[in-house]
C-alpha cells in the first residue's frame, strides 16, 4: 500500500475520498464518546465528577506519545526508502501531536488542582510529558528553520530518530529522579482496574481521537502537497510585472 | 588513526590560539554559578542543598553555549566540505571534533568545578562526587551536542534553536550527575548514579558520531 501511495497524485485522489469518511466517523465516535463520558458514565466514588476529565486526558496522552513514534517511523521510512510522502506525513503530524501533548498537560493540570491541590506536581509522568512537548517544539522549530524545505525535512528526520532513541532514556531518568525525591507519595489514578462503565467510554473516546487525528493528518498532508503544487506553478509561470499594491504585500518567493 | 589525531590536534590548536574561547566558556560557567547565590540568598544551608544542581545546570548551559564552535566555522569557510571529501569517514570527523570539544570545554569545567563547589559550600566528599560526575558526564554533553550542532548548520538563528533541541536530550545527564552528589550527601550511595551516568556516555560514544555524521551529510548535500 505504501508503494502504491508513493505517487503524490494517486495519494491526493485516494485521500480526497478517504479523509471525509475518516473525519465523519471520527466526529460520530466523538459524539457517542462524549455522550457516554459526560452523561452515562457514573461519577467516581473518590474523584466525583472530575473523573470525566480523564476521558479527554487519557486519549490525548496516548496520542501525544503515539504520534511521536509515528513521526519517528515516518522519518525512518523517509531516510531509508526516500518515500516521497513520509516527510510530508512526519511534518504534518508534528503540530497535531504537540497539540495533543498540550491538551494532555492542560487537562491533567485541571484535574490535578481539585485532586492533588496543585496545578503542577513534579511527578515523573508529568515531567516526561512536558519533555515530550519540548521535543515536539524542537522538531517543529528545526523543520521550519531552513530556507530549503527539503533540508529542514531531512534534519527533522534525523532529529526525530535521535529523539525516539533518547525518549526511553529520558523517561527512565525522570522516573529515577522522581523516586529519589518523593518515594512514598507517588500519585496514581484510581485502582489497578477500571470499571467497565468507565472503560467503554474511554475506549470510544480513544477511537474518536485516533480517527480525528487520522483525518487531520490527511487534511494537513493534502494541504502541504497542494501548497507545493501551487509554489511549483508559481515558480514555473512566466514572470509578471511586480504589482505590490494589488496583492497587498510584496511577492514572497521561496 | 593519524588523520584522527591530526584533526584532534588542529581543533585543539584552533581553540587555544583563537582568542581564549576556553576562557570565555569557563567565565560563563563561573558567572552562571555566581548568579545563583545572588538570586536565592547567601545562606550556606540553602546553597549546600542546591549547589550540585546549580553547578550541573551551569555546566549544561556552558556546553550549549559552546556548541556552535563544533562545526559552524568549518561549515562557513568550506573546511567541512574538504573534510567530507577526505578519506576519513565523517563519523571519524565527528568523533575527533567531539573529543576536541570535550578537551576544551568539559575537561576545563571539570577541573574548575572544585572551586565552584567551594563557592556553594559543598563538603569534600560531595566535591569529589561533583568533579567525578562531571568527568564522566561531560563527554556525553559534547557527543549529544555534536548531533544538534550538525543538525542546525545553516539554520536561521542556530544558537537559540540548538539550545531548544539539545537541552531535553541533556536531561538524563543532569539527573544522574546532580543525583550522584545528592545521594552522596544523603549517604544513600552515589555509585548507581555514576554508573548510569557512565552508561549514558558509553551509549553516546558510538551512536552520537554516527547520528552527527548523518546530520553533517544532509547539511553538506
Amino acid at each position: 500500500m505504501f508503494a502504491y501511495l508513493a505517487n503524490p497524485a494517486r495519494f491526493m485522489r485516494v485521500s480526497g475520498r478517504a479523509w471525509r469518511f475518516v473525519a465523519a466517523s471520527g466526529i460520530a465516535a466523538l459524539a457517542i464518546g462524549l455522550y457516554l463520558a459526560l452523561a452515562v458514565a457514573p461519577p467516581d466514588y473518590q474523584q466525583g465528577e472530575s473523573v470525566r476529565i480523564m476521558f479527554v486526558h487519557v486519549p490525548s496522552a496516548i496520542l501525544a506519545e503515539g504520534v511521536y513514534y509515528l513521526i519517528a517511523l515516518a522519518s525512518f521510512v523517509a531516510l531509508v526508502w526516500r518515500h516521497p510522502l513520509a516527510d510530508v506525513a512526519a511534518q504534518a503530524a508534528a503540530p497535531i501531536g504537540a497539540a495533543f501533548t498540550l491538551v494532555c498537560l492542560a487537562t491533567g493540570s485541571l484535574w490535578g488542582k481539585p485532586m492533588w491541590g496543585a496545578w503542577w506536581v513534579w511527578d515523573a509522568r508529568l515531567t516526561s510529558v512536558l519533555v515530550l512537548f519540548f521535543l515536539y517544539l524542537g522538531y517543529i522549530a528545526l523543520v521550519n528553520a531552513f530556507e530549503d524545505p527539503a533540508r529542514g525535512a531531512r534534519a527533522g528526520a534525523v532529529l526525530a530518530l535521535v529523539g525516539v532513541i533518547d525518549l526511553p532514556i529520558i523517561k527512565f531518568s525522570v522516573n529515577w529522579w522522581n523516586t529519589l525525591h518523593q518515594p512514598a507519595s507517588i500519585l496514581r489514578m484510581g485502582g489497578p482496574t477500571i470499571d467497565r462503565s468507565m472503560l467503554v467510554p474511554l475506549l470510544v473516546m480513544t477511537l474518536a481521537f485516533v480517527l480525528l487525528f487520522a483525518a487531520l493528518l490527511l487534511l494537513r498532508m493534502r494541504a502541504t502537497l497542494n501548497e507545493r503544487k501551487a509554489r511549483a506553478l508559481r515558480l514555473a509561470a512566466p514572470p509578471r510585472r511586480a504589482d505590490p499594491v494589488s496583492t497587498g504585500a510584496a511577492p514572497v518567493l521561496r | 588513526m593519524r588523520a584522527y589525531a591530526g584533526l584532534f590536534r588542529r581543533e585543539l590548536l584552533l581553540a587555544v590560539r583563537q582568542g581564549g574561547e576556553i576562557g570565555l566558556v569557563l567565565g560563563f560557567f563561573v558567572l552562571a554559578v555566581v548568579l545563583f547565590p545572588l538570586g536565592v540568598g547567601p545562606e550556606a544551608e540553602v546553597l549546600r542543598r542546591i549547589g550540585a544542581g546549580i553547578v550541573w545546570v551551569a555546566a549544561l548551559l556552558a556546553a550549549v553555549l559552546s556548541l556552535d564552535r563544533l562545526f559552524a566555522a568549518d561549515y562557513a569557510d568550506g573546511t567541512l566540505d574538504l573534510l567530507a571529501l577526505s578519506a576519513m569517514p565523517l563519523e571519524g570527523v565527528a568523533a575527533a571534533k567531539c573529543a576536541a570539544h570535550w578537551a576544551t570545554t568539559g575537561l576545563p569545567l571539570t577541573l574548575i568545578s572544585p572551586c565552584l563547589a567551594a563557592l556553594v559550600d559543598l563538603e569534600a566528599q560531595a566535591t569529589v562526587l561533583l568533579a567525578l560526575g562531571l568527568l564522566i558526564g561531560t563527554p556525553a554533553l559534547s557527543l549529544l551536542g555534536a548531533i544538534v550542532a550538525a543538525l542546525t548548520l545553516g539554520a536561521r538563528r542556530p544558537g537559540i534553536l540548538s539550545s531548544l533541541l539539545v537541552l531535553p536530550l541533556y536531561l538524563p545527564v543532569l539527573i544522574f550527575g546532580a543525583g550522584a552528589v545528592e545521594a552522596g550527601i544523603a549517604g544513600t550511595g552515589a555509585r548507581p548514579h555514576l554508573l548510569l551516568l557512565g552508561a549514558v556516555t558509553v551509549a553516546a560514544l558510538p551512536l552520537a558520531p554516527v547520528a552527527a555524521a548523518a546530520a553533517l551529510r544532509q547539511a553538506l548535500d
